[in-house]
C-alpha cells in the first residue's frame, strides 16, 4: 500500500514533520502510536496505588522521582477488552498539558520513521473514541498503526478523573 | 517600566503600609518619639514616590496630603491629638486600600477618600500648594516639541563660573558637551581675566565661555542644561531670532565682551578641542585632587542596622523544601532496603543511616523555617478589621494582639486572613455589645478582642477572645430548629450548641447588619481552617464572652500520620485526627437499623465508619469489618470509629498536593511517598465519614450517640 | 570604560527603577539603601557620579552630601539630588551642602540621562 497525497490531519506537527519518529506498541493486541518526542520515558509495570473513586480507565497513581503521576489503562480508554496488568507490561510516559502522565500499554514493538504523507486519515466508523482520539492511521510491515492524538486522549488533569 | 519593577513597588508597599501601620499604632499607645512619626513619614513618602513613577496619581494625591499632615506634625506645627491620630489610622487603611486598588484594579470609595482628604486638610495652612508631578526644569530632550517651531535659531551664550560653582561637582566641559548635542556648539574660551600662575588662587574662578550655538530646539531646551549651575554663574543666552530688544542687548553684550564673530574652531564634529586644554587648568579639574581613602565609621552601621536579610524568590524555597521532602523519602527507602539485606552485622551502616536521617531532618526543619514568618503583619492588619467593623455597628472595640512572633508557615498566614476577619467581624457584630449595654451589664464601655498566637506542642494556635455576651444559646438552638438543622426535640450540652455555628446554613445574621451579614457563615471559617489541617473550637460563657481557638499545623509541608491498611493498600490518617486506635471484638459491635453499626466504648457507643467502602475500594456488604478502629473526632466534636484492615506505625510523611493530578476525590486529603517508593494516600476523616454509605440515614442516630459519646 | 553610578535611596522601587534606567543606558550601577550605607559604600564603589534621596532613615540626603563634601571623603563627583521637593529652598539647601544638581521623582528615564549627562557628560 502506497501513501496517498493530500491527507488532513488534525496535527499540524506531524504533517509539516519530515520523517517523523514513532515508537509502536500494542494496546488489547491493536497497534499504537506515538511521536517519539511526546515520550518523556518508557518503564516497567509496577502495581500502582488505587485512586478511590476513581473511573475504570484510571488505573492509581505511581512516583516518578517523586512526582505523584496517574496512570491510565489505554484499552480501558479505547473501550477495549481492559489490560490485565503485570510486569511484562509497560508504562509510556507522556507530558499531557505539561503534566506527566503514565499510559499503561502491553508492550512496546519499535521505532518506526514515517513520512508525512503517509499517514493516512482516520475513516469513519462507528465507534466514538476512534474518531476522537485516533489522528490518522499508517500501514506498517502490513499491519495498521493507529497514531494517537494524545491531548484528546488525555484531557486536562484536573478533569482527567472527574 | 517593566512589570517586575511594578511588582517589586507593590511588594514594598506591603512592607511600607506595615511600618506604617506599626509606627501609627506605637502612636496611638502614646509614643510620640520623632523617631516614630518620622518612621511613618518616611513609609508614606517612598509610597508616593513611587506611586509617582507608575503614574499612579489617586494614590499619589492621597498619600501627598497625608504625608503633608505628618511633616507638620514632625516640625512640631500640629499636635498629635486623639482626633488626628484617629483621623490618620483611617487615612492609612484607605492609603492601603488604594495601593491595592492601584494593584488589583477595582474602585476607591470616592466619597471616603474626599472626607478623610477634608480630614487632613483641616491640618494643613491656606498656603498649601496643588501639587505638580512634571518632574520640573528638566525639560530638555525629553519635553517633546511642536514641529512647526523647530526653526533653527542661534544663540549666543555668555557662560562664567563663579568659584562657587567649584564645590558643587558641575563642570563646564560636560554643561558644553550636553549644549552640544542639541546642535552646532562653538565654544571661545575667555581667558582674560586668568592672572599670572602666581597670583592664582586655586578656588576661585577665572575663565570664562563664549558659546554660539545653532540649534532647533527652543530656549527653555538650552537653558535647561545650565539648571544646575544657576546662580552659580553669571550666564546669557540671547538667541538672534528673539526681539529687536534682545538683538540689541545682544549687541551690547558682544561688544562689552568683544565676542569675536568668526575666531572660534569651525569645526562641528569636534567643538572641544578648543576648550579642552582649559581642563587641564587646576580649577576646572577638582577631581583631579587626590582623594584620601578614609572610612569613617564603616563599622558602626553593621551593629546599629538591622538583622542582615536576603531575599529570595519563593519558588526557590518551595523546589528546596520538595528536594528536601525527596531526601527524607529517599532515607527511608534506603533504610528499607538495607533492612532487607541479607548481612549479618548492620550496626555500622545503621549509625551511619541514623546520622543521614538525623542530618536531613536539621536540613528539612531549617528549610521549613525559611517560610515560617511572623505573624505579626496579619495581626496588624486585623486591627484594621476591628476599627471598621467597630465603626460600622456603632460599638467601640479595641484589639489587643499578644505574641505577634509566633512563626508560622507563609501560605498559613496567607491562607488565615480570610478566617480571621470573618471571626474577629463576627466578635464586634455579635458578640460586643453596645457601649450602654456594655455600662448596663458593669463592663467598661470599650469591648476588648484578644487576638493571639503562640506554640502549643508541635503546632499553632491562634486565640480570639472577647469579653462580650457570649453565645445567645436559646437563640441558636431555635434558628437550628428553625432551620430543620437539628430536631426539635434535640438534647444538646452547651457545648454542642456553641458548636451548631459552625454547621453550613447557619447564620444568625437575623438582622441584616453591615457586617457578619455577608451570606457567609461560620461554616466558611471552618472549611478554611480544615483545608489547612486544622481545627477550630469555640467556648463561650454567657454575658463573659467567646472564645475561638485555631489550632494548625506548623508547616503544610510534612505531618504527622498513622500508617494503616484498607483493603490491600497502604495509607495515612493524620494523627491530629486520631483520638485513640483500638482493637475491637465481635461483642462491641451493635446493630442499629438496617445498616449501621455502633461500636461501644467504655458504655458509649460510636458510629463505625467503613474506610474501604467509604472509599468505594470493597463492597460495604462484603467481610464484616475487619476489627481495628480509629477513634476520630470531627470538627464538629462528633466522634466516629474509622474501620481500617490494620494499623502499621506512626511517622512523618511528606504531604504531596494531588492538584493537577486529578480532580478532588472524596476522602482523600494528598497523597505521601512512602519509604518503598509507592504513594500512599493521606485520609480526610471528615469527608470519609461524609462519604461513608450509612451516613445519609444514620444522621440522626449519630447526633444521638454523639451526645452519649461526648 | 562605563560611567559608575553610586544611588542611595531606601526606596527599593526606586532602586530597581534607577538600575533598570542605568542599567540599559549602559551605566555601571551600584546602589545603596541609605543614607549611612552609601556614606560607607562611597570608597569602595569610587562612583562617577552619586545620585541621593533626601527623605531616608540613619542619614538623610543632606548629610550624605555633607559628608561626601567634607574633609573625610572630599569627593569631588558630581552629587545628584533625587527627590519628591521641588521647594527652592531644598535646592538651595542641598547645593549649599554641595549638590550638582537635582532631578525631581518621579523621574522619566530621558531626564535621568540627560540629568547624569550634564554633570558627567557620559554619552548614553
Amino acid at each position: 500500500m502506497q501513501s496517498q497525497a493530500e491527507v488532513q490531519i488534525g496535527d499540524q506537527e506531524i504533517k509539516h514533520a519530515q520523517q517523523s519518529e514513532f515508537v509502536s506498541f500494542t494496546v488489547a493486541g491493536q497497534a499504537f502510536c506515538l511521536q517519539i518526542t511526546q515520550i518523556r520515558e518508557i518503564r516497567r509495570w509496577a502495581p500502582v496505588t488505587i485512586l478511590p473513586h476513581a473511573p475504570m480507565d484510571v488505573l492509581g497513581v505511581m512516583n516518578l522521582r517523586g512526582a505523584v503521576i496517574p496512570i491510565y489503562d489505554l484499552a480501558a480508554r479505547f473501550g477495549l477488552q481492559q489490560t490485565e496488568a503485570s510486569e511484562r507490561n509497560v508504562v509510556i510516559v507522556v507530558a499531557v498539558h505539561g503534566k506527566p502522565v503514565g499510559l499503561l500499554a502491553e508492550s512496546v514493538s519499535e521505532i518506526i520513521s514515517i513520512n508525512p504523507e503517509e499517514i493516512q486519515e482516520t475513516p469513519q466508523v462507528e465507534s466514538r473514541y476512534t474518531m476522537e482520539y485516533i489522528q490518522g492511521i499508517i500501514s506498517h510491515d502490513e499491519t495498521m498503526v493507529r497514531i494517537i492524538n494524545l491531548d484528546a486522549v488525555i484531557s486536562a488533569p484536573e478533569q482527567g478523573l472527574s | 517600566m517593566s512589570g517586575s519593577i511594578q511588582d517589586t513597588f507593590f511588594e514594598e508597599c506591603e512592607e511600607l503600609l506595615e511600618a506604617m501601620d506599626e509606627g501609627l499604632t506605637a502612636i496611638e499607645g502614646g509614643d510620640h518619639d520623632p523617631e516614630v512619626v518620622n518612621a511613618v513619614f518616611r513609609a508614606v513618602h517612598s509610597i508616593k514616590g513611587g506611586g509617582g513613577a507608575f503614574g499612579l496619581d489617586e494614590l499619589v494625591a492621597f498619600a501627598h496630603k497625608f504625608e503633608t499632615v505628618f511633616d507638620e506634625v514632625r516640625s512640631n506645627k500640629v499636635q498629635l491629638d486623639v482626633k488626628l491620630i484617629q483621623l490618620l489610622l483611617r487615612c492609612s487603611d484607605h492609603l492601603a486600600d488604594l495601593v491595592s486598588v492601584a494593584r488589583d484594579g477595582g474602585s476607591v470609595d470616592e466619597e471616603h477618600n474626599d472626607v478623610l482628604v477634608a480630614g487632613l486638610e483641616e491640618y494643613l495652612g491656606e498656603e498649601e500648594e496643588e501639587l505638580t508631578f512634571e518632574p520640573m526644569g528638566l525639560g530638555g530632550p525629553a519635553v517633546p516639541l511642536p514641529l512647526d517651531l523647530e526653526e533653527e535659531k542661534t544663540y549666543q551664550i555668555r557662560f562664567q563660573p563663579l568659584k562657587e560653582m567649584f564645590g558643587t561637582g558641575n563642570e563646564p566641559f560636560f554643561l558644553f558637551q550636553t549644549l552640544s548635542e542639541l546642535g552646532t556648539l562653538k565654544v571661545t574660551l575667555d581667558e582674560t581675566e586668568l592672572p599670572g600662575f602666581d597670583a592664582m588662587a586655586m578656588d576661585d574662578s577665572y575663565l570664562a565661555w563664549d558659546l554660539t550655538l545653532t540649534t532647533k530646539e527652543p530656549k527653555s531646551a538650552v537653558e535647561s542644561v545650565f539648571e544646575f549651575v544657576e546662580g552659580l554663574c553669571e550666564l546669557s543666552i540671547v538667541s538672534d531670532k528673539d526681539s529687536e530688544d534682545e538683538a540689541a542687548a545682544l549687541a551690547a553684550l558682544n561688544a562689552a565682551f568683544g565676542v569675536p564673530g568668526e575666531s572660534a574652531e569651525p569645526e562641528p564634529s569636534d567643538p572641544f578641542e578648543e576648550p579642552a586644554p582649559a581642563e587641564a587648568t587646576p580649577m576646572a579639574t577638582p577631581e583631579a585632587t587626590k582623594v584620601e581613602a578614609v572610612k569613617p565609621e564603616s563599622n558602626k552601621s553593621e551593629q546599629r542596622g538591622p538583622k542582615p536579610t536576603l531575599r529570595v524568590e519563593l519558588e526557590r524555597v518551595d523546589r528546596l523544601i520538595n528536594a528536601v521532602g525527596e531526601l527524607i523519602i529517599n532515607h527511608s527507602m534506603l533504610a528499607q532496603q538495607i533492612a532487607n539485606l541479607d548481612v549479618a552485622d548492620l550496626r555500622d551502616v545503621e549509625t551511619e543511616l541514623e546520622g543521614f536521617k538525623n542530618l536531613a531532618r536539621d536540613i528539612q526543619e531549617g528549610v521549613m523555617s525559611i517560610r515560617a514568618q511572623p505573624v505579626k503583619p496579619l495581626f496588624q492588619r486585623m486591627a484594621r478589621i476591628v476599627r471598621e467593623a467597630s465603626a460600622a455597628t456603632e460599638k467601640t472595640a479595641k484589639l489587643v494582639t499578644e505574641g505577634e512572633n509566633t512563626e508560622v508557615d507563609k501560605t498559613v498566614i496567607e491562607r488565615l486572613s480570610d478566617p480571621l476577619t470573618h471571626i474577629l467581624r463576627n466578635a464586634v457584630d455579635h458578640g460586643v455589645e453596645k457601649p450602654a449595654d456594655r455600662e448596663a451589664a458593669g463592663k467598661s464601655r470599650a469591648g476588648e478582642i484578644r487576638l493571639s498566637a503562640s506554640h502549643r506542642s508541635g503546632s499553632v494556635c491562634i486565640e480570639i477572645k472577647d469579653d462580650g455576651a457570649g453565645v445567645n444559646r436559646p437563640r441558636v438552638k431555635q434558628i437550628a430548629i428553625d432551620k430543620g438543622l437539628i430536631p426539635e426535640n434535640a438534647d444538646l450540652t452547651d457545648a454542642e450548641i456553641d458548636n451548631l455555628l459552625f454547621l453550613p446554613g447557619f447564620s444568625t445574621a437575623k438582622e441584616i447588619s453591615n457586617l457578619s451579614g455577608r451570606g457567609v457563615g461560620m461554616d466558611v471559617v471552618k472549611n478554611a481552617v480544615t483545608a489547612l489541617g486544622g481545627r477550630i473550637n469555640i467556648s463561650s460563657s454567657p454575658g463573659k464572652g467567646s472564645t475561638f481557638t485555631i489550632i494548625l499545623p506548623l508547616t503544610l509541608a510534612v505531618m504527622d500520620g498513622m500508617v494503616v491498611s484498607v483493603a490491600d493498600q497502604t495509607m495515612v490518617v493524620p494523627i491530629t485526627s486520631i483520638i485513640e486506635t483500638m482493637r475491637g471484638s465481635d461483642d462491641m459491635i451493635n446493630s442499629l437499623g438496617a445498616d449501621g453499626t455502633l461500636l461501644s466504648i467504655r458504655g458509649n457507643f460510636v458510629p463505625i465508619c467503613d474506610v474501604a467502602g467509604a472509599l468505594g475500594l470493597r463492597k460495604p456488604e462484603g467481610d464484616k469489618p475487619p476489627g481495628v478502629y480509629l477513634l476520630v473526632e470531627t470538627e464538629t466534636g462528633q466522634r466516629s470509629a474509622l474501620a481500617v484492615d490494620d494499623i502499621h506505625d506512626q511517622r512523618q510523611v511528606v504531604i504531596k498536593s494531588l492538584d493537577g493530578v486529578c480532580g478532588n476525590v472524596p476522602g482523600v486529603a494528598a497523597a505521601t511517598i512512602l519509604g518503598d517508593g509507592k504513594i500512599a494516600m493521606i485520609l480526610d476523616s471528615e469527608s470519609i465519614i461524609a462519604a461513608s454509605p450509612s451516613s445519609a440515614t444514620f444522621d440522626s442516630e449519630r447526633r444521638m450517640s454523639n451526645a452519649i459519646a461526648s | 570604560m562605563k560611567t559608575k553610578v553610586l544611588a542611595i535611596d531606601d526606596s527599593r522601587t526606586i532602586r530597581n527603577l534607577l538600575a533598570a534606567t542605568l542599567e540599559e543606558a549602559g551605566f555601571e550601577y551600584h546602589c545603596a539603601v541609605d543614607g549611612r550605607e552609601g556614606v560607607d559604600m562611597y570608597d569602595n564603589v569610587a562612583p562617577d557620579v552619586v545620585i541621593t534621596d533626601i527623605n531616608m532613615p540613619n542619614l538623610d540626603g543632606f548629610g550624605v552630601i555633607e559628608e561626601l563634601r567634607g574633609d573625610g571623603i572630599n569627593s569631588k563627583v558630581p552629587i545628584l539630588v533625587l527627590t519628591t521637593e521641588s521647594a527652592p529652598e531644598m535646592k538651595a539647601r542641598a547645593r549649599d551642602a554641595g549638590a550638582t544638581g537635582w532631578i525631581t521623582k518621579p523621574f522619566d528615564d530621558q531626564s535621568l540621562i540627560f540629568a547624569l549627562k550634564r554633570v558627567t557628560g557620559a554619552a548614553a
